[in-house]
């Protein structure tokens, strides 16, 4: 079991639920986020007067999948959030050592 | 011939008002005066689009520009202002302003309105027709009570409730009853010079574009002025604002003219004509000098036109509004894009920017536009010449009694008061820590 991490531009969001939804995952955290990386921030300008913003808002999903699903999964989020553009976002995949459904009380891959 | 007659009727209109109602202090109802229902109910309509214009008109203009944390602070201190304004006004604004007296303030005459019932006139541009008085000094009491408002926005996010509403007491009684008895009434020193201010460039936009300035230097800046980032939260509220108080200017305009006549159709194609060249100047600018045509460009673009045609909306043509609407909205851009940040100047919704500086352009170029050569209703007679070196006369006289006047009410109210929160709760936001409540609970 993995912990997948996506930090994607926000109007990615849709494709992307679109896509994992395709490979019949069962579900998603998604969180609105503010950072920045190697795009700093973006300027805007009010009554001329400039604003350089250096945090700026992305999407942040969340999902846990069995082993065998997460190259596919990484592949597929590296597809379909990719503009080619700077400001694209990353991913992060970490190990997860349980999991628990609170329903019923499943554990592990049972419960994902 | 028609256009000059009207122009020339117009000034001996005004005369005539302030001459019946400074001779009739305390008397009721001339009979030479009839009302016509027409008249009274366009007057009684035109006040109430004014006061619409302040609430929520300004209040919601200036509240959307401000950081979330300062929402409500603004919209109670507008709220706080028009309230305290209109007693004032009722108490003295109006004796001091509108009753005979000297030539820079009126008399004590008509304190409490005393003497003015529901028979009392006051006459029009028209020789013989009058409108009830009250209604008169309701139409009065919304000018002062909007450009007591306005200042709020030069100060926004740092000064207190509390100081706002004793500044609108003093700053009412000693600068704006003297300068409107000055410019308005028939004995006041710039009404005899000549000056033309159809509906308040110098009373109302020149006067609190420098109050604001003024109150700037007593005040300070913000905490984080130039150094954190402090963009508008909501423009959608300032565009809901901007709309209000465009349709709420026909009131202001077209209300100045007393009656329902085409005096009125002059000031209401004319309040149309120059806020749309103000925002398509403004929005051109912004286009070439930034790249982009922001929302709030062309909302100030508006704002810009609406001042500088307010002196003029009842003596120009539309060729000449519109001219006045884009100059005015392309040399307040250049002020407060270029400018200000160059003085490092915290006049925070740009009070002195748009409403001083366009104010002065209005009132100015009030003495270019009335020419017949530019489609104006000035007399045939009428010099361009002449006239701009008396709207100039008038624009610093009005300049430094305001000046002079909002120190002496900012330092009273410094002293008494002082005018900031602390810098603790200037950090927090002044809606917790002035009015115990946020804007927007989610």
């Amino acid at each position: 079991m993995k912990l997948i991490i996506a930090i994607i531009k926000p109007f990615k969001l849709e494709e992307v639920r679109d896509a994992l939804t395709d490979l019949s995952l069962q579900g998603m955290t998604v969180s609105e986020v503010r950072g920045f990386g190697r795009q700093r921030g973006q300027t805007e300008i009010y009554r001329g007067a400039e604003y350089t913003t250096s945090l700026i808002p992305k999407v942040k999903i969340e999902l846990v999948v069995a082993n065998d699903l997460v190259s596919q999964v990484v592949e597929t989020i590296q597809r379909v959030a990719n503009t080619g553009t700077i400001g694209d976002g990353k991913l992060f995949v970490i190990d997860v050592e349980q999991a628990v459904r609170i329903r019923t009380g499943e554990t592990d891959e049972a419960a994902i | 011939m028609n256009k000059s007659m009207r122009a020339v009727s117009r000034l001996t209109g005004i005369f005539a008002i302030f001459q019946i109602l400074g001779s009739a202090a305390h008397a009721a109802a001339p009979a030479a005066l009839t009302v016509d229902k027409g008249d009274t109910a366009w007057m009684l309509t035109a006040t109430i689009l004014v006061l619409l214009m302040i609430l929520p008109g300004l209040a919601l203009f200036y509240g959307g520009l401000v950081r979330s944390k300062n929402m409500l602070s603004v919209l109670s201190q507008i709220l706080g202002i028009t309230a305290v304004v209109i007693l004032v006004w009722v108490g003295w604004g109006y004796s001091l302003a509108f009753d005979a007296g000297s030539p820079v303030v009126g008399g004590t005459g008509k304190l409490f309105l005393s003497g003015i019932t529901g028979d009392s006139m006051a006459a029009t541009f028209s020789e013989g027709v009058g409108i009830p008085e009250l209604v008169f000094v309701a139409f009065q009491m919304t000018f002062a009570a909007i450009t007591a408002a306005l200042i709020v926005g030069s100060l926004v996010e740092r000064v207190k409730f509390s100081a706002m509403l004793l500044f609108s007491v003093i700053w009412a009684t000693i600068v704006y009853a003297p300068i409107a008895h000055m410019v308005w009434a028939s004995d006041g020193l710039i009404f005899g010079m000549g000056a033309l201010d159809f509906a308040g460039g110098t009373v109302v936009h020149i006067n609190a574009g420098i109050a604001g300035l003024v109150g700037v230097f007593f005040a300070g800046k913000r905490i984080g002025f130039l150094k954190e980032s402090t963009p508008p939260h909501s423009l959608v509220m300032t565009l809901i604002g901007t709309g209000l108080l465009w349709v709420g200017w026909f009131g202001f305009n077209a209300g100045s003219n007393l009656e329902a006549t085409g005096g009125a159709a002059i000031a209401m194609i004319n309040t149309f004509v120059a806020p749309a060249a103000g925002v398509l100047a403004w929005l051109g600018a912004e286009r070439v000098f930034s790249g982009k045509a922001s929302l709030l460009g062309g909302a100030s673009g508006a704002i810009a036109g609406l001042v500088a045609v307010t002196p003029a909306a009842g003596t120009s043509g539309v060729i000449g509004a519109i001219l006045l609407g884009a100059v005015a909205a392309l040399v307040c851009y250049w002020f407060v894009a270029t400018v200000k940040n160059r003085l490092k100047l915290d006049d925070t919704l740009d009070v002195f920017g748009i409403h001083g500086i366009g104010g002065i352009v209005g009132s100015i170029g009030t003495g270019i536009v009335t020419a017949p050569i530019f489609g104006g209703f000035g007399a045939e007679d009428f010099s361009i010449a002449s006239q701009v070196v008396i709207q100039f006369q008038a624009v610093a006289i009005a300049i430094a009694w305001s000046a002079i006047g909002s120190a002496v009410a900012f330092a009273i109210v410094k002293a008494v008061l002082g005018l900031r929160v602390a810098s603790d709760a200037e950090r927090e936001g002044l809606d917790i820590t002035d009015h115990g409540e946020r804007a927007y609970n989610f």
